[in-house]
């Protein structure tokens, strides 16, 4: 037997929807048969895992809450990626635009205005872009590979944030624990209900939605694509790959830099030397997940929220390692991308060669 | 078929039909997905012989070589080599019963030296030093000369060729599969190629010669075997045919004339290159040395020359995908362009159609109506307005491009990689004439075309000239060349020819000048 | 032991595993495949290596777990990116995100165990010799190995037909198909070889270069080595040159505090991957040079035709 992969004519549309549900079902027999090595009964640590958490009304605001971030920063990784630039960074990014949007509340406490927090969400955008800017800045000058460069950029922006946390940006107050000084009222994205959830939610649904009439309708959306999907025919159409690498760059570190600095003002309200879980890798997730369009970002960005709160709980109540969350999402990824591989290709099993014997 | 022609052999071919049989292939089927590549394929190979296989591009030509050579699996059918039944699973199967090849894109390793490349054909086992010793010594025996430790990235394409050859015969082949050899050939390095196959043949060397050129097949081919959509529809003598009954043959039909029409009255020049200079803008890249060039409303002027001379560098730098160095190198209509980017050129009423199709002068993986956006976003056509995309007038764009130049396709609005070449080739085209350029320049208008499609964009081009825009035509194609070209320049080396008119060349002064023997301006008229 | 011996064993330990890791993906690369999911295999290689030697006893058997750990995730790495042609950027990042997690929650057991040292060996009369004794013959069997591999693939990429053949499919692998060549076969084993080597370069971690199971200890070294290989220009020579001075920078941080230099220690961490990024500017920047030495085919996908 032998696995054979036949070209299809074109781009299988049913195969487009149905390949990350075919993931996912995937992904939930694979966790099925991991729970059951662990020792655990696979259907309710399933149910602990993916149903629990969507049953009590905190618990779908933390959703929210996760779900924003990663919503946000794969939005812009999805424009890297349809343009075929290497963004890996976004992590990093994230949090220096926290930090460059904390500086106003840490270094200027006194700063407290209605201007305050619009201008902590720029400098964390800002932050973010800057951040973006300098991988894209080597690509494009030196020809330095982004891949490799964001992704280091990524242990220079986290060694920073402990460096501040533990160093000049320390709490005089906060008994010499890593913490900076908790935010102003000034300073801090108002809850959107009673509850956890706050206004970063809003800005990525905003973000999905600009991006999906970005992505669709217009010509820079088209542009992503095409260079993308055929750097020489992009150029033939009179665009620059590397204004494009610029743009993408900017776009997701900007997003990212958003992220960040929502996330602190938030949900945090502080600098500490971890301000995320993981955001902008899982992040790479969901932009996959959901297909690399805004709808199915938005989507995807609940799933692995899910998938957080999920390890959580299974921590909780089955003693479960709060890792099996990071496993879950790996094995998502993989699955999602051997599926993607139907969108293009039938594949079948044939048998070897067997020479008819037909005669002339 | 190859059975009547066992008892029957047509008057005139059972001269040379007399060698050994070596290799059969009896009934060969092969699909792919809903196309049936080979449909009972039969196929008689002899020791001594020159055997051409002729047909159209797609009409299964290359699918029957690569069962012969191992590199595919038929569906149904079997193969005999010197009357046993053999299976060629691979070629390395083939190499070991005595079939060699010669490829048309050569497989060669750009990286690697030639005396690695010829290695990695052959059985294992050989210390490369002696392989470079032989090589040399085989080169050299049958005039190919070739330095066996240079990388092959530096070398030009007809000794890149010379390896392919050398390397089979290093095989000592009893069968030498080559794929339209002669492609990239000047006419005199053609004329040595045979001299080498005559040799061949004459040591009882069997040649299968895949190839299109009807001249070259009568002149030097004993024996014919043409195939049309799939199927052996004949076989001959080719030396008791004509050139036209072959392509008869081939297509199925009457070959299609072209309408010249007479050249319209004097316009101006149109298009204009005022020592045109390029640094090589690669490690594998070719400079462009002070090239003149006018191309004038109403006439169709032709650059020849082998691949890899220039061309690709030429045309970006005429497209403006590579701005030149000075803005007055170019000229359109009269405005020095050589800064401009493309969008601008094409603003300036230019329309450019590069070699590649699929991923150059369209996405495959967009639909033709999105591949409409690719060259006429910033035309003017109103398909863009404040950054939004006018999907609706872009669909209808590509319905009316589709009835003007019979673009035919299996349902609405596809994926450009979905269309067959000849149809994608009329769409890329089409998409710009559509617009009536003032400037067109087309890079291999034809290459890989169906005849049919082919005439049709050959007619397009003459007749765009003749409602008085320039046209300017770069092509590998002889033949091509003098059906529609008014005057004819020659590329060599990034050196361009003055042009003349067409009707005062001979290919053989073509040859000539391919060959990079009449170099540098000024030195023209030494005619052979 | 005196200063600078000191440091140059404490050299020698810090490149052994960027070595390891970077000369498997060199062979990768020279194949045409593009395999980011080092670090991923790495981590995975030093849990389990930990795991392995924990259960046995035995150093060397954790070192050939870490190796098949290694091997084992490169199996899916192959299988996603050669069988069902998925896109090779995307699936190294995804084995690096499921290795980092995977390795997470095997290690959530060890964490906080003493590990077991890989034993220096000791060659009697030689490694007691003064100075050059522990540096040049007082090494752990890896140290020898991955020299040894350095030599290895030097010598059979350039002067054997088996590695005329991995740098003819990374060039041109549709060539190197209608030569009769198996293309997917010829780039498993190469992938196969950088899991191992990679798996390898986690179980030293956790076996000499700190014996324990420490979450995230590959701390981005598997990027590094990434870098390595370009650095190097895919040459197995210029690579140890590329690993031994990413060595020193690596352990420029414990000498310069040791030193009393005051230089935060966030920003001596830092080093490393800021050197990368330099590094990375310096070679890419001369574009002939990679262009002419990058594998023609490096990430490209390969579909035959049957």
């Amino acid at each position: 037997m032998r696995l054979e992969l036949e070209k299809r004519a074109e781009h299988s549309r049913t195969m487009a929807v149905l390949s990350p549900l075919l993931a996912l079902v995937l992904t939930l027999i694979s966790g099925a048969i991991m729970f059951a090595l662990l020792g655990q009964d696979p259907v309710r640590a399933l149910y602990t895992f993916f149903i629990e958490p969507l049953t009590a009304s905190w618990s779908l605001q933390e959703l929210v809450v996760k779900a924003a971030p990663l919503i946000l920063i794969a939005v812009g990784l999805a424009v890297c990626y349809l343009s075929n630039t290497w963004n890996i960074g976004a992590e990093g990014q994230f949090t220096f635009g926290a930090i460059a949007g904390s500086l106003l509340p840490i270094v200027f406490p006194g700063f407290e205005s209605p201007l305050t927090l619009p201008l902590m969400l720029l400098m964390g955008i800002a932050g973010g872009m800057l951040w973006g800017a300098i991988p894209a800045f080597l690509k494009i000058r030196f020809g330095a590979n982004e891949i490799l460069t964001s992704l280091m950029l990524v242990y220079v922006a986290q060694l920073f944030l402990d460096w501040l946390v533990r160093g000049p940006w320390r709490d005089p107050e906060g008994f010499n624990f890593p913490e900076s000084r908790l935010f102003s009222d000034a300073a801090i994205l108002q809850p959107l209900a009673d509850g956890r959830m706050h206004v970063g939610a809003l800005f990525a649904l905003l973000a999905v939605i600009a991006m999906s009439v970005i992505l669709m309708k217009t010509l820079k959306g088209f542009e992503v694509r095409v260079l993308g999907q055929a750097p020489r025919a992009g150029q033939f159409a009179g665009f620059s790959r590397n204004k494009m690498v610029l743009f993408a760059f900017l776009l997701s570190g900007g997003l990212a830099g958003l992220a960040g600095i929502s996330e602190v003002s938030g949900s945090i309200n502080q600098l500490t030397p971890v301000i995320s879980p993981g955001y902008g890798f899982t992040a790479i997730i969901v932009a996959f997940l959901g297909r690399l369009n805004p709808i199915g970002i938005f989507i995807a960005g609940f799933l692995l929220a899910l998938s957080y709160l999920g390890g959580e709980a299974a921590q909780v109540s089955l003693g479960l390692s709060d890792k099996t969350t990071r496993v879950f999402q790996g094995m998502l990824l993989f699955y999602v991308l051997a599926c993607d591989t139907l969108i293009l290709y039938r594949i079948r099993l044939t048998r070897a060669y067997a020479p008819s014997g037909k005669e002339a | 078929m190859t059975q009547d022609h066992e008892t029957n052999p047509p008057p005139g071919a059972g001269t040379r039909r007399s060698g050994e049989v070596l290799l059969e292939a009896r009934g060969i089927t092969k699909q792919f997905g809903d196309v049936r590549a080979n449909d009972d394929v039969s196929l008689v190979l002899r020791a001594g012989e020159i055997h051409a296989l002729l047909g159209e591009n797609g009409a299964g030509k290359s699918t029957l070589v690569k069962i012969l050579y191992g590199a595919l699996e038929p569906n149904a059918g079997t193969l005999h080599w010197r009357g046993a039944p053999v299976r060629i699973s691979s070629p390395a199967e083939a190499r070991a019963l005595g079939i060699g090849m010669v490829f048309q894109h050569f497989s060669l390793f750009e990286a690697l030296t030639v005396a690695e490349n010829i290695a990695l054909a052959l059985p294992g086992g050989t210390p490369l030093r002696d392989l470079s010793k032989r090589i040399r010594s085989v080169s050299q025996d049958y005039g190919l000369a070739l330095d066996p430790d240079a990388i092959v990235a530096d070398l030009p394409v007809g000794i890149r060729q010379r390896i392919e050859i050398v390397r089979c015969l290093l095989q000592e082949p009893k069968l030498i599969i080559m794929d339209e050899p002669t492609s990239v050939l000047t006419p005199q390095e053609a004329d040595q190629l045979f001299l080498t196959l005559e040799r061949l043949t004459a040591e009882g060397c069997a040649i299968l010669y895949i190839s299109h050129r009807l001249e070259e097949v009568k002149r030097i081919c004993h024996h014919a075997t043409i195939m049309r959509h799939g199927k052996v529809v004949m076989e001959c003598d080719p030396a008791q045919e004509t050139a036209g009954s072959l392509a008869r043959l081939m297509v199925g039909s009457a070959v299609h004339d072209l309408k010249r029409g007479a050249q319209a009255a004097e316009g101006g020049p149109r298009l204009e290159l005022r020592g045109l200079s390029a640094p090589p803008d690669g490690p594998f890249s070719v400079a462009l040395q002070d090239i003149n060039l006018s191309v004038t409303g109403g006439e169709v002027v032709a650059i020849a020359g082998i691949a890899g001379n220039g061309q690709g560098e030429l045309f970006d730098l005429l497209s403006g995908e590579r701005r030149a160095q000075d803005s007055g190198a170019i000229v359109i209509d009269g405005t020095a362009s050589g800064h401009l980017g493309i969008t601008l050129r094409r603003r300036q009423g230019c329309g450019f159609v590069p070699e590649e199709r699929l991923g150059h002068g369209a996405v495959p993986g967009l639909r033709l109506s999105e591949n409409i956006v690719l060259t006429r976003h910033g035309t003017g056509d109103g398909l863009v307005r404040g950054g939004m995309l006018d999907m609706g007038l872009a669909r209808r764009m590509e319905q009316r491009i589709k009835s003007n130049f019979d673009v035919r396709m299996s349902h609405d609005d596809p994926e450009a990689r979905a269309l067959s070449g000849g149809n994608l080739q009329k769409f890329v085209i089409g998409r710009e004439l559509d617009r009536t350029p003032g400037v067109l320049v087309v890079n291999q208008p034809t290459w890989g075309v169906d005849a049919g499609a082919a005439a049709l964009i050959r007619q397009e081009l003459i007749d765009l000239s003749r409602q008085g825009s320039a046209v300017l035509v770069i092509s590998q194609d002889l033949d091509e060349i003098f059906e529609v070209a008014d005057r004819i320049a020659v590329i060599s080396r990034g050196h361009l020819s003055p042009a003349e008119p067409a009707a005062q060349l001979t290919r053989e002064r073509i040859g000539l000048l391919m060959g990079g023997l009449e170099e540098g301006q000024g030195k023209a008229g030494h005619a052979a | 032991m005196g200063g600078y011996e000191s440091i140059i064993l404490t050299v020698i330990t810090a490149a052994t595993p960027l070595l390891l890791a970077a000369i498997g993906e060199l062979v990768v690369e020279r194949s045409g495949v593009l395999n980011l999911g080092v670090e991923g295999m790495m981590i995975v290689g030093a849990v389990l290596g930990f795991a392995g030697a924990q259960a046995t006893g035995s150093a060397y058997i954790g070192a050939l777990c870490a190796l098949g750990a290694g091997m084992g995730l490169a199996l899916l790495f192959g299988f996603l990116t050669l069988h069902l042609v998925a896109n090779q950027v995307a699936t190294g990042l995804a084995l690096t995100l499921l290795g980092l997690g995977l390795a997470g929650m095997i290690g959530e057991a060890f964490v906080g165990q003493p590990g077991i040292r890989l034993e220096r060996l000791h060659i009697p009369g030689l490694s007691t010799l003064p100075f050059i004794g522990p540096v040049l013959f007082g090494q752990d069997l890896l140290v020898y190995l991955s020299l040894a591999l350095v030599a290895g693939v030097s010598f059979v990429l350039f002067r054997t037909r088996a590695g005329l053949i991995i740098r003819a499919v990374g060039d041109n692998h549709g060539s190197a198909h209608a030569l009769g060549v198996s293309v997917i076969r010829v780039r498993y084993f190469a992938v196969l070889f950088g899991g191992a080597c990679a798996g390898l370069a986690g179980g030293y971690l956790s076996l000499a270069y700190t014996p324990q199971w420490v979450e995230g200890m590959t701390a981005g070294r598997g990027w590094i080595a990434l870098a390595l290989v370009v650095f190097s220009t895919w040459r197995p020579l210029r690579l140890l040159a590329g690993a031994y001075l990413f060595g020193a920078v690596g352990i420029l941080q414990f000498h310069a505090q040791a030193g009393g230099v005051a230089i935060p220690s966030q920003f001596l961490t830092a080093l490393p991957y800021l050197a990368t990024i330099v590094v990375l500017v310096i070679i890419s920047r001369n574009r002939v040079l990679t262009r002419i030495n990058t594998p023609a085919c490096l990430g490209q996908p390969f579909v035959p035709d049957r």
